[in-house]
């Protein structure tokens, strides 16, 4: 995927861009965290809350983010293009994030990742390339706005896919059956208790 | 084996409360007070008895790294910074302990703080990670609700405060210096060593950055001593290790054993063995994307700890195990990696923003043996040319598992090379 | 005092300094396209890597790494050379083979270092990055493939130039510099950027393909923009300056010139006098020197000197200043001045000269401003403020107009009544000026050109001598003049002799007639429409106001054109060099003032540039100490007096147009355009 480094054109033009009080309270509750001056700690934080309300980053949410942390835009812009997680378009209700790094291709991402690729609508569901997730012993991966899905196949996928296009929100973690990250069939270890 | 009692990471698996009253029953906020009565001075004593190595890759004594902080605390306030942003390809062993066990991780802040003379600390957590991140927000909260955090901690006399941090997709952050920056508000672009990050860390403070595992085990040692913890494991390889099992084994896994198990003890054991049995085994990257891989002959015997591969031209990293057998396009899975590193540099000096793209490129014609055979040469010495020529050791990252599949694999690289040749000549 | 042993050369260097200046003084050439002296230090080109023992067994960047006493230094071994030739291979792989057509071919440091660490041909098959271009501005042209991301540019806005708008976004090999959302940069020191580049990514726009290198013939001069006095170095080809660069003089502005002093040069094409004119029938018509000279002469004949006058311009050499100054007094004038804007100057030296030199801003711990806007009065002297605030524990107010000057001032007011609050130490700042050991307090012309100047110029003293801030071993009064040529009219006395009148006294004069003549010496910063009835001569290189309104034009020479003596605010004095003839008949100036004088039967007694030299040191001394400063005498001077309300307001509403070659170039045009599309999109 070709990284954004300039002012993206083909986005909906974003006249203005304000905090809600709640978020403005979270905001200064990230702000808290770090030393008097040092309010640029809380710049990622910061530019989440506004991607969550906006659903992406406009450039007006960025200069917002800016003028709160007193930081000059240009850095705040370097930091929205620099990090994977910041969306600099609007994507769809549900981001697919399929990773695709050696662990989850080893155990078929690829097919996994097909099946995103099919769905993606921009609407309902975007899907975005991404690099290890973290998830390798439940590969393949994917992260579904904030969850991440696992142990999935052709099948499983387009079954959690399926869900949301029903509304609902289908249970996160191994589609297969498993607790988390022990083995199938039952941990090897820890069954003393 | 280890025993299940010599475990440290009792709900690696999350079948038990991960709250504070199920951690409280699992032994962890036992008398904090009591280790923290042994002094900064005591605890980074046992420390070094105990023989812990970091657990994020490189595998630096924990009790030394601790002991760099000044002894005084002056005009700059120290801090503890946690590297929760666990992105090595192949590992997922941070997760477990952020989302199953906080408390126990959470005691460790304390403890390693206040060993480091540290008021404050921050916990990294990779973006991804937003449940995990979730689940120990909470932990930490209930831990401030019960003295555990905050103003005279556990009773002990001692403030320390501890803040969640959430990053956003950045591998980088994983080096200590990135990480710095990017708490600090910045690009997770490495500094410049010296200065140290204890001498001139997070907001040019003395700090100390600590992989969670490494943390986490912390209590632990120091309730049952330093020489129980000295007595798992090989000499200079102590204790227990949290290992990730990835790829083609029948039950991919975490699992918390002794330093130094041989591998193939370790996969069939936990793993389930390798998919069509340890015959079908092609190679192993023992230690996480970073590691050069080692094909089945060294697989065969090797042990699992910093020494043993080092010994095989390969490190323990993260004790991230990517098992590939036989049906795999090895050319491929390493240029799957290179891609990573490729996606993951920073961009800041030369030979890694320059040298990942180009090891990639010509990676990806290796695949398909598009190249000339004095290429692989060539590209074996562009590496080099990456590899201690970088600010930061990604550059050497990037070099390292191409290095690997030339020394144990080139004989699968020429042959795409001349199979394509011959069938371009037949054309 | 650490001992390094150096490529097996033993050394002692002063503690603090890196390995790479170490080898410096060892005269080992480390190469480099990140490091630069002047900026923070970023390492990562990783071209400077050395071998150091004690130390990691990989190379290392010389740039960043401290010396350390016993360090080992080696720079030619076999780790080093392939280091660097890896780093060249790396910089090269995406760089475009486009030296023929890039304008930094022939001086750019890639292609140089390319020659010691390259390689004859490429081991990259795949295809090279495409970068798109950026858009910053009417000075900086881009060509972004080039780029070698060595962040120069951005650490030298961010730093030196204080405006936070370049950046590098997105990572890894799609890092760009950029402003991200295109724009122009808000700095008055762009062009800078073009110089510190090492590759041809940001070249000039003005220039871009106008010239090579190595065409060029390079002449040492000093810039007249401003009051600064930069050192400069013009560029010409034949007839014509190409470009203007810096030269480096610490003392006065390090390396960097601003974009006035850069890019007006094409203004030295246009409108210019290049032949004499005078007015028959109102119209200004061509004349030959013999025929313009006959009409001064036969203006002037029996004329009493009380109803001629003379005003000398803001660029004007000392030269011509002190043949101007020679020749009113031959001609019994005492109606002199230099001071085009009415500056209240013309006490002691120490009065009004900026004291401490540039280099005191750097120990001064508390500075004051009284009516300046620095940013555009001198930017390059702003950005020594700015680098005084970055080094820290330097509190900085002002008293004047609000206007962002690049790093944080505190004001404290507008006018004169804040000046007289401090005065009587009724405000907080007062403390911090007090607590300073080295107080400085900047006064600008925008409170010295009033009415009540010399009031003004009575407080901010009162304010110095109160403060200690006059001592033997420091002057922190300082006043910064905002042109050329004001401290070497003043030191040359081109003030109104007993019983003579300054500007506005020969403005009244002529108003009401009792000025005849009005000499004006590339004068074109008054009111001229206020010269009435006069005879206007006007001798200058510009068909700006002065001439417009002239009756005789005596074409003059730029500062480009001729060798002159300049004395910048500090009181230093400094000569430019000829890089160019002037164009068609114009002449350098004092020869024709000397030549005009033997016309009047009233001949000046020198006939070549070393006698006019001599005469200036022997109207004053200073004049014989060339590149020097030292803080000038102090005594009474300002006059205690009431003060208006009205706020400070700095004399410069328009940087880029003060003077007739800035107002000539349309360079400078597009950068006033630009400026206010600027300011329009905020």
């Amino acid at each position: 995927m070709a990284m954004i480094t300039a002012d993206p054109k083909d986005v909906p033009h974003v006249e203005h861009f304000a905090f809600t009080p709640e978020n403005l309270v979270k905001a200064q509750g990230w702000i808290s965290h770090y030393p008097a001056g040092r309010q640029a700690s809380a710049v990622i934080a910061v530019l989440d809350l506004a991607q969550r309300q906006q659903g992406w980053l406009p450039r007006v949410a960025m200069d917002a983010v800016a003028k709160l942390l007193d930081m000059a835009p240009i850095r705040v812009y370097e930091i929205a293009t620099f990090y994977t997680m910041f969306q600099l378009k609007p994507r769809g209700k549900y981001l697919l994030q399929v990773c695709t790094t050696t662990p989850c291709w080893l155990r078929g991402s690829e097919a996994v990742m097909k099946a995103c690729q099919h769905a993606a609508d921009g609407e309902t569901f975007s899907v975005q390339e991404v690099e290890c997730l973290g998830g390798c012993v439940n590969a393949p991966v994917v992260q579904i706005n904030d969850d991440f899905y696992e142990d999935l196949d052709e099948t499983s996928i387009n079954k959690v896919l399926d869900a949301f296009r029903r509304g609902e929100t289908p249970k996160p973690g191994p589609q297969v059956n498993r607790q988390t990250s022990a083995p199938i069939g039952g941990a090897t270890t820890l069954r003393s208790e | 084996m280890l025993s299940d009692k010599d475990r440290i990471f009792t709900n690696l698996y999350g079948f038990h409360d991960w709250r504070l009253a199920g951690a409280r029953a699992r032994g962890a906020w036992d008398n904090t007070k009591a280790i923290l009565d042994k002094g900064p001075d005591g605890i980074i004593d046992e420390m070094k008895k105990s023989g812990l190595r970091g657990r994020g890759g490189a595998g630096f004594p924990t009790g030394l790294k601790w002991s760099f902080m000044p002894k005084e605390v002056k005009d700059r306030p120290h801090y503890l910074i946690v590297n929760a942003d666990e992105s090595e390809p192949g590992t997922c062993k941070d997760r477990d302990i952020l989302r199953h066990d906080p408390h126990l991780f959470i005691e460790g802040c304390l403890v390693a703080g206040f060993a480091m003379r540290a008021n404050a600390g921050y916990i990294y957590v990779r973006g991804e990670f937003y449940n995990e991140a979730q689940n120990l927000i909470e932990a930490v909260r209930e831990a401030y609700e019960a003295g555990l955090l905050g103003k005279n901690a556990c009773g002990s006399g001692w403030d320390f405060d501890l803040y969640v941090h959430r990053g956003a997709g950045a591998y980088i952050c994983g080096e200590e210096t990135a990480l710095l920056e990017s708490l600090e508000g910045k690009k997770g672009m490495p500094r410049l060593k010296p200065p140290f990050p204890a001498g001139s860390g997070l907001y040019g403070c003395p700090s100390t950055v600590n992989n969670v595992e490494s943390i986490a085990v912390a209590p632990t040692i120091l309730r049952r001593g330093a020489a129980w913890f000295a007595g798992i494991g090989r000499p200079n390889n102590t204790g227990t290790k949290l290992f990730c099992i990835s790829g083609h084994v029948n039950k991919p896994c975490n699992v918390e054993e002794e330093m130094g198990i041989p591998l193939h003890e370790l996969i069939d054991r936990h793993a389930g063995g390798v998919r069509g049995g340890w015959d079908n085994l092609l190679a192993v990257i023992p230690g996480g994307a970073s590691v050069p891989l080692l094909p089945k002959s060294i697989c065969d015997t090797v042990l699992m700890d910093f020494d043993s591969l080092r010994d095989q031209k390969s490190g323990l990293g993260t004790a991230a195990v990517i098992v590939m057998d036989k049906s795999t396009d090895v050319v491929k899975a390493i240029a799957r990696l290179s891609y990573f590193y490729k996606h993951e540099s920073c961009g800041q000096c030369t030979p890694c923003r320059e040298g990942t793209g180009w090891m990639w490129r010509v990676m990806e014609r290796m695949v398909t043996g598009n190249a000339r055979l004095e290429e692989i040469d060539a590209l074996e010495d562009v590496t080099k040319q990456v590899e201690g020529h970088t600010i930061c050791a990604l550059g050497d990252a990037a070099a390292w598992p191409i290095q690997g599949l030339i020394r144990h694999f080139r004989p699968e690289m020429e042959r795409r090379i001349r199979a394509r040749t011959e069938k371009l000549a037949a054309e | 005092m650490p001992k390094v042993k150096i490529d097996g050369v033993e050394l002692e260097v002063p503690a603090g300094i890196t390995v790479l200046q170490a080898c410096e003084l060892a005269g080992v050439e480390i190469p480099r396209f990140c490091y630069h002296e002047r900026l923070s230090i970023a390492g990562n080109c990783r071209m400077c890597l050395v071998e150091v023992k004690p130390g990691p067994p990989k190379p290392q960047a010389s740039c960043a790494l401290p010396v350390a006493d016993k360090q080992e230094i080696f720079t030619t071994t076999p780790v080093v050379q392939k280091a660097r030739n890896g780093v060249m291979e790396f910089l090269l792989i995406n760089h475009p083979l486009d030296c023929p057509i890039c304008d930094q071919g022939g001086e750019c440091d890639l292609q140089d270092q390319a020659m010691g660490y390259g390689f004859d041909r490429s081991r990259f098959h795949e295809n090279k990055r495409a970068v798109p271009d950026k858009e910053l501005g009417p000075l900086v042209k881009t060509s972004m493939n080039r780029c070698i991301h060595c962040t120069r540019c951005i650490r030298f806005a961010t730093e030196v130039a204080g405006v936070e708008e370049l950046g590098a976004t997105g990572r890894g090999e799609s890092m760009e510099v950029t402003t991200y959302v295109e724009h122009a940069l808000s700095t008055e020191l762009s062009g800078n950027l073009v110089d510190l580049c090492p590759v041809g990514a940001l070249t000039s726009k003005p220039y871009a393909f106008e010239a090579r290198s190595w065409e060029l013939s390079k002449t040492e001069s000093v810039d007249v923009m401003d009051g600064l006095g930069s050192n400069i170095r013009v560029d010409t080809r034949g007839a014509q300056v190409m470009r203007v660069l810096p030269r480096l003089n610490d003392d006065v502005n390090e390396e960097w010139i601003s974009d006035k002093t850069r890019h007006a040069l094409d203004g030295l094409r246009h409108q210019r006098l290049d032949r004499p004119y005078v007015r028959r029938g109102g119209k200004l018509v061509e004349a030959t020197w013999d025929q313009a000279f006959g009409a001064i002469e036969a203006k002037l004949k029996g004329l009493d000197g009380a109803k001629v006058a003379a005003i000398a311009g803001d660029q004007c050499d000392a030269e011509s200043m002190v043949a101007l100054k020679d020749l009113m007094k031959a001609l019994g004038s005492p109606n002199i001045d230099c001071r085009q804007d009415g500056a209240k100057l013309d006490g002691p030296r120490g009065s009004y000269i900026f004291n401490p030199g540039v280099r005191g801003i750097d120990s001064a711990d508390a500075i004051l401003l009284i009516g300046t806007n620095p940013r555009w009065e001198s930017p390059v002297l702003n950005a020594r403020l700015r680098k005084r605030y970055l080094s820290g524990h330097c509190a900085i107010a002002s008293v004047g107009p609000a206007v962002d000057h690049t790093y944080p001032v505190e004001r404290l007011g507008a006018g004169p009544a804040t000046l007289r609050d401090l005065v009587d130490d009724k405000l907080g700042f007062s403390e911090k000026l007090k607590a300073a050991k080295h107080p400085l307090i900047i006064v600008g012309m925008g409170a010295l050109t009033r009415e009540d100047g010399a009031a003004i110029l009575a407080l901010a003293r009162d304010l110095a001598e109160k403060l200690d801030a006059v001592r033997t071993d420091w002057n922190g009064f300082a006043v910064l003049h905002t042109t050329a040529a004001r401290v070497g009219g003043l030191d040359l006395g081109l003030v109104p002799a007993e019983g003579g009148r300054d500007v506005a006294g020969i403005l009244a004069g002529c108003e009401k007639r009792e000025i005849e003549v009005v000499y004006l010496l590339a004068a074109d910063e008054i009111d001229t429409k206020r010269l009435g009835k006069a005879f206007v001569i006007y001798q200058g290189h510009h068909g700006d106001a002065g001439a417009h309104r002239a009756d005789v034009i005596l074409p003059g020479a730029a500062y480009t054109e001729k060798p002159g003596t300049y004395v910048n605010t500090e009181g230093r004095v400094q000569l430019g060099q000829r890089a160019a003839y002037p164009p068609g008949d114009a002449r350098e100036d004092w020869a024709i003032l000397r030549a005009l004088s033997e016309r009047l039967a009233k001949t000046l007694p020198y006939d070549t540039l070393s006698e006019v030299r001599a005469r200036l040191v022997t109207v004053n001394k200073i004049f014989a100490a060339l590149d020097q400063q030292a803080a000038g005498s102090w005594g009474a001077f300002g006059k205690a007096g009431t003060v208006s309300d009205a706020p400070f307001v700095s004399p410069i509403a328009n940087f880029y147009m003060t003077c007739p070659i800035s107002r000539s170039s349309k360079t400078m045009a597009e950068c006033v355009a630009s400026r206010a599309q600027l300011m329009a999109a905020e």
